[in-house]
């Protein structure tokens, strides 16, 4: 079963094409990793599978809605979480969960703000204002509001960006976890290669706006002769022809 | 409460927190209506000495109104906008964006919270100008209420069409926020009647819905009778408007998608 399906992308500027003829699908229960370079078009295409970008060709489909039609059903069980997106610095951790609480319409939010205080570790923060704490911190709180609403599609934009090794191992486990338990389906952004090798069953590499490679990372590391993605991800930016 | 009603207090609510704990923020809502209401209340109290009654009187007592009633176009355009750029200034546009919040209930939040700033907003000077100059705003009755009602829509239709701008221009332009309902104000004599304007922008005026309530105070005031004509042509005008600034922002809401600009607006 497809929690995400992307049929010939396209999103073309003025000045440039930022995705070009870009397909995939994400079943449930997977995750895919979005990899590339600056400028590969790794942004773009989530802002359109969220639908804050309108493709300029192509189809998408999240949990069986058409995002050009019906997004907001989608968008209802899906959830979305980047370190370059803030939330309200006013407000406190615990005041920021139940604003998205309501957005969401999660039902026993102040049992389920415990809960995920619980799981990143933001008992103590919940009373803060979200503009005192650390980037760590920051990045834990939006994490807990990416997972709020317990959605099926989840899409994670270096989601352990700031964190320190302890914190980062922690909540990649926590990634695990979920994803186990509710069969959920992420898709992740990230430039921490080795958190791509443990959390991703297929990478899509992205140069230029168009998939470059696409495959397991076992695979991809076999295929390109290397030892780790890290040695991939450089033969291939580096690499001019796709 | 249905799913609609509680996104759009969770957006409420975040504004709410906000205000509660800020006593500066809620001080600086009611502080340019206050400073407004004591400057042209001691003219008017000036232009009025000596007269407990006619025509002098009851200009003072009009210009008074007047102040009162305009704030409510400032405060609640204010307040729409304020808001919008507060999510801007946060960056937070971009969870907002990709929550099930629909810009309809977006909008509908902000309105709710304009609302809440201009009844802050206006209170005091309310109050002030009642035990200052002995002006009740609400003596003349229930028809207030009407004209209270067309201001807040006209304030509204502003500042819908200002976010639109704001869409399409991004946060470069949050000046116009603060300046354009203030440059409408010659346009919308608040002060003297749409005749005393030369003959060639009496048009602009007539399209304003702003005039024709404020026309409409002026018959109350000075000659004690309700003009529905204008107010009907306050309404009318008020919804053409507001159909109008629905188009445009539904507009520039879609043409920011096609650009990226929802990703980029506060940059």
């Amino acid at each position: 079963m497809e929690a995400l399906r992307v049929e010939h992308l396209v999103k073309r500027y003025p000045q440039a094409l930022a995705v070009d003829d870009l397909s995939f699908t994400l079943a449930r229960g997977r995750i895919l990793g979005l990899l590339g370079g600056n400028g590969a078009g790794k942004t773009t295409t989530i802002s359109m599978l969220l639908g804050m970008l309108l493709p300029s060709a192509g189809r998408i489909f999240a949990l069986g809605h058409d995002m050009a039609r019906d997004r907001f059903a989608a968008l209802a069980r899906m959830n979305f979480s980047s370190p370059y997106i803030a939330l309200p610095a006013r407000l406190s951790v615990r005041e920021n969960l139940q604003v998205y609480g309501h957005l969401y319409n999660v039902a026993r939010l102040g049992r389920r703000i415990g809960e995920l205080a619980e799981r990143f570790r933001l008992a103590g923060l919940l009373d803060r204002p979200a503009g005192d704490l650390s980037a760590g911190q920051k990045t834990r709180v939006a994490l807990a509001k990416a997972f709020l609403n317990q959605p099926e599609l989840l899409l994670l934009d270096e989601p352990t960006a700031s964190l320190d090794p302890d914190m980062g191992d922690y909540v990649r486990t926590a990634l695990e976890e979920y994803r186990r338990e509710t069969g959920a389906a992420i898709l992740l952004a990230s430039h921490n290669m080795a958190e791509v090798e443990r959390l991703c069953d297929e990478v899509l590499m992205m140069k230029q706006g168009r998939v470059a490679d696409r495959g397991a990372p076992a695979a991809l590391i076999a295929r390109y002769g290397r030892d780790n993605m890290e040695e991939v991800f450089l033969h291939i930016a580096r690499n001019e022809a796709l | 409460m249905s799913g609609a009603a509680r996104r759009i207090w969770g957006l409420v609510y975040r504004h709410v927190c906000v205000y509660r704990r800020s006593w500066p923020r809620l001080v600086e809502i009611a502080y340019w209506p206050t400073l407004e209401l004591l400057i042209w209340g001691f003219t008017a109290n000036f232009l009025s000495q000596g007269f407990h009654a006619g025509p002098a009187a009851l200009t003072g007592t009009a210009l008074i109104a007047g102040v009162l009633l305009w704030e409510i176009v400032l405060r609640a355009q204010i307040g729409v906008t304020f808001s919008f750029l507060e999510e801007i200034w946060s960056r937070n546009l971009g969870h907002l964006f990709v929550s099930p919040l629909r810009p309809a209930e977006l909008v509908a939040a902000l309105l709710a919270v304009s609302v809440i700033r201009t009844w802050i907003g206006l209170l005091p000077a309310i109050i002030i100008a009642f035990l200052l100059y002995h002006y009740d705003l609400f003596a003349p009755g229930p028809v207030m209420v009407l004209f209270f009602l067309n201001l807040l829509v006209m304030g509204w239709w502003v500042a819908l069409a200002i976010v639109s701008l704001l869409f399409r221009y991004g946060a470069g332009a949050e000046a116009l926020a603060w300046t354009i309902a203030f440059g409408i104000t010659p346009f919308a004599c608040v002060f003297y009647p749409v005749s005393s304007l030369p003959g060639w922008l009496q048009p602009v005026a007539l399209a304003l819905p702003a005039s024709h309530v404020f026309e409409g105070l002026r018959a109350l005031l000075l000659h004690a009778r309700v003009d529905w004509a204008q107010f009907t042509a306050a309404a009318a005008l008020n919804v053409v408007w507001a159909l109008a600034a629905c188009a445009v922002f539904a507009g520039e809401f879609h043409r920011a998608r096609v650009r990226g600009a929802l990703i980029s607006i506060g940059e």
